[in-house]
């Protein structure tokens, strides 16, 4: 008894005009196989030159499609229907392009991809063809740029307006010490050439906007998101949902990582997973709360990893997943992600359609211009020396916290780290003159503010934080 | 023979549907090697990718067609796809996922507006496409 297998319209002339044919076989692999020896012609649009079965023919077997049985394995009977249906599917160039050739030198130093099946000679001319566009070049961009570049990535793209700080050093791979004080695209951009002189570095020296994001995006198939900030990364979110281009996110703070990829058809964008930012000042920046230094290795490399896994079209990508990494546990979850289907920016129906206020939307405002004031009352660092060669008794509140402490102090200062101020505050003596100071003013305002609520009318904030005090007073001491 | 009503439906689909790609079936007479498309019926670009750069017809709906396309008496001709932005020549991709027999419609879409409409089909050695005369027929 032979079996059924209905014929699609682009393969009837191969079958004599006829839209079914009765083979007999086992399993799709000997019903294929008695197919092509009857109809010869079938084997070059269904099989590759590889022999494999090409990946835009769907077979069915009834409704089920092989994929989700045993592919070719799948058994079948006299009664199974089984039905070629072709995946019609095309488009204009993404990252083929032009498909560029790869020379004799490339072949040579891709060897270990070329023989991988993944990738082979198509996806490292697919990587030599893609575009990707790193945000920020710190800690998350060094590695994922160093990666890119030697993997083969054609053109990338870097967007980043800072100099090097010696304080970028012991996680900012890219740079070395002779690197300090040079702008961060200059040195990095030198870097990623010297690992691969072929790569086109293209470098955006400014600071990513509403008005500018979708300019710089639009010339990239893929951004990675290297952003320290809520406002970039919600500036980069919606713009890439709005171009269409994948968010390969990461972010880092102390020993904690996480990773996804976002704003790809049908998966969820990074509002999904946060609809609002969280209030200024409550989650600390690494430049406040410190980061290891190795961890935007792990989470840097991962996004380089989707990157290039995207590019080749490679394995399953980290859409739909929210990779959690813990350094000091030693341990990786991932949580599930859907799109929200209310989702202001990829939902069904987007009240954003256009980039927005970042700063307002984080809560975040601009600075006040010079001679508003604070609203606070402030002393400079050099007001406070003057306390001190006069020999007044100062009376020096340091907000900062322990480990902040035993880097660097100022002599004669009492600690309560800020988190504590509300509730020591009867360890403070509200007759007395009291300077708060922190590492640069932000928290000690906040101290002050709370001190004055607290009935403290002689209370004021040292200006520059203890930082300022160390550029202009006494550089003795080291900064952080 | 393209019918001036197929193309025009082509055309609004194409805009419609950009900065995406849009796709469709379509259907007709086959006389021989004059091949007259009387209908364009639009369907979706289920691709997961990047959509502003591919299409992808579902199996389901490419079923649809067949089924529909024989219930009322018509051939399946080929498909037709946008290029926003780009030309309207086929890709290394197009090549690629290319099956035989039947014509590749390809509209470029610059800024919103369908610019030129050109037809493909595959050469029976898969190594490339040859382009196929258009003619427009006018509505009777």
């Amino acid at each position: 008894m032979a079996t059924r297998i209905l014929i699609p319209t682009p393969l009837r002339p191969y079958t004599d005009g006829s839209d079914t044919v009765e083979l007999e076989g086992a399993t799709i692999g000997d019903l294929l196989k008695a197919l092509i020896a009857r109809h010869g012609d079938l084997r070059r649009h269904l099989y590759s030159d590889e022999g494999k079965l090409r990946n835009f023919v769907n077979i069915y077997v009834n409704d089920e499609d092989i994929r989700h049985l045993q592919r070719e394995s799948t058994p079948v009977t006299p009664k199974d229907t089984v039905t070629i249906v072709p995946s019609v599917a095309g488009g204009s160039t993404l990252v083929e392009r032009d498909s560029p050739e790869l020379t004799r030198e490339e072949i040579q130093r891709y060897s270990r991809h070329l023989i991988m099946p993944e990738v082979g000679v198509d996806g490292q001319r697919r990587l030599k063809a893609a575009r990707v566009l790193c945000v920020g070049a710190g800690g998350l961009g060094s590695p994922a740029t160093m990666y890119l570049a030697a993997a083969g990535v054609g053109t990338l793209g870097l967007v980043d307006f800072d100099t090097v700080d010696a304080s970028n050093l012991h996680r900012q791979i890219i740079y070395g010490v002779p690197d300090v004080g040079r702008r961060k695209l200059d040195a990095s951009k030198e870097r990623l050439q010297t690992i691969n002189p072929a790569l086109n570095v293209v470098t955006h020296e400014v600071a990513l906007t509403s008005k500018n994001a979708l300019e710089i995006l639009r010339d990239y198939d893929i951004v990675v998101d290297g952003t320290d900030n809520f406002q970039t990364r919600y500036l980069v979110n919606d713009a890439c949902v709005l171009l269409g281009k994948p968010n390969v996110y990461g972010s880092i703070f102390r020993f904690d990582g996480q990773a996804a990829v976002f704003a790809m058809p049908g998966g969820p964008c990074y509002r999904c997973l946060y609809p609002e930012p969280p209030p200024p000042g409550l989650v600390p920046s690494c430049a406040e709360g410190g980061v290891l230094g190795v961890l935007p290795g792990i989470i840097g490399v991962i996004q380089a990893t989707e990157a290039v896994k995207l590019i080749l079209g490679a394995g399953q990508p980290l859409v739909g997943r929210l990779l959690l990494y813990d350094a000091l546990s030693m341990k990786f979850r991932e949580l599930k992600l859907r799109r929200d289907a209310d989702c202001p920016v990829c939902g069904d129906h987007p009240t954003i359609k256009t980039l927005i206020d970042y700063d307002a939307f984080c809560g975040i405002t601009p600075p006040k211009p010079a001679g508003t004031g604070s609203s606070v009352p402030e002393i400079t660092v050099e007001e406070l020396k003057a306390k001190y060669d006069r020999g007044e008794d100062v009376y020096l509140l340091d907000v900062r916290e322990p480990n902040e402490y035993q880097i660097c102090r100022i002599a004669g200062s009492k600690l309560i780290p800020l988190g504590q101020v509300a509730s020591r505050v009867d360890e403070l003596d509200p007759s007395r003159e009291l300077i708060v100071h922190c590492k640069v003013g932000g928290r000690s305002a906040k101290a002050v503010a709370l001190l004055q609520d607290r009935g403290f009318k002689n209370v004021f904030n040292l200006k520059g934080g203890i930082l300022e005090w160390i550029d202009r007073v006494d550089p003795s001491q080291p900064k952080y | 023979m393209l019918d001036d009503s197929a193309s025009r439906a082509i055309r609004r689909h194409s805009a419609a549907a950009y900065p995406e790609e849009c796709c469709g079936a379509i259907v007709g007479r086959a006389d021989g090697s004059v091949r007259t498309v009387t209908a364009a019926w639009p369907l979706t670009n289920t691709s997961a990718d990047d959509r502003q750069h591919r299409y992808t017809i579902a199996s389901d709906e490419y079923l649809m067609v067949e089924r529909r396309a024989r219930d009322e008496g018509l051939a399946l001709l080929g498909f037709y796809h946008s290029h926003p932005d780009a030309p309207a020549a086929p890709s290394q991709f197009d090549l690629l996922h290319a099956w035989p027999n039947v014509d590749y419609l390809i509209v470029s879409v610059v800024r919103a507006a369908a610019a030129d409409v050109t037809c493909w089909r595959l050469r029976d050695d898969r190594a490339g496409f040859a382009r196929e005369e258009i003619q427009w027929r006018p509505a009777s």
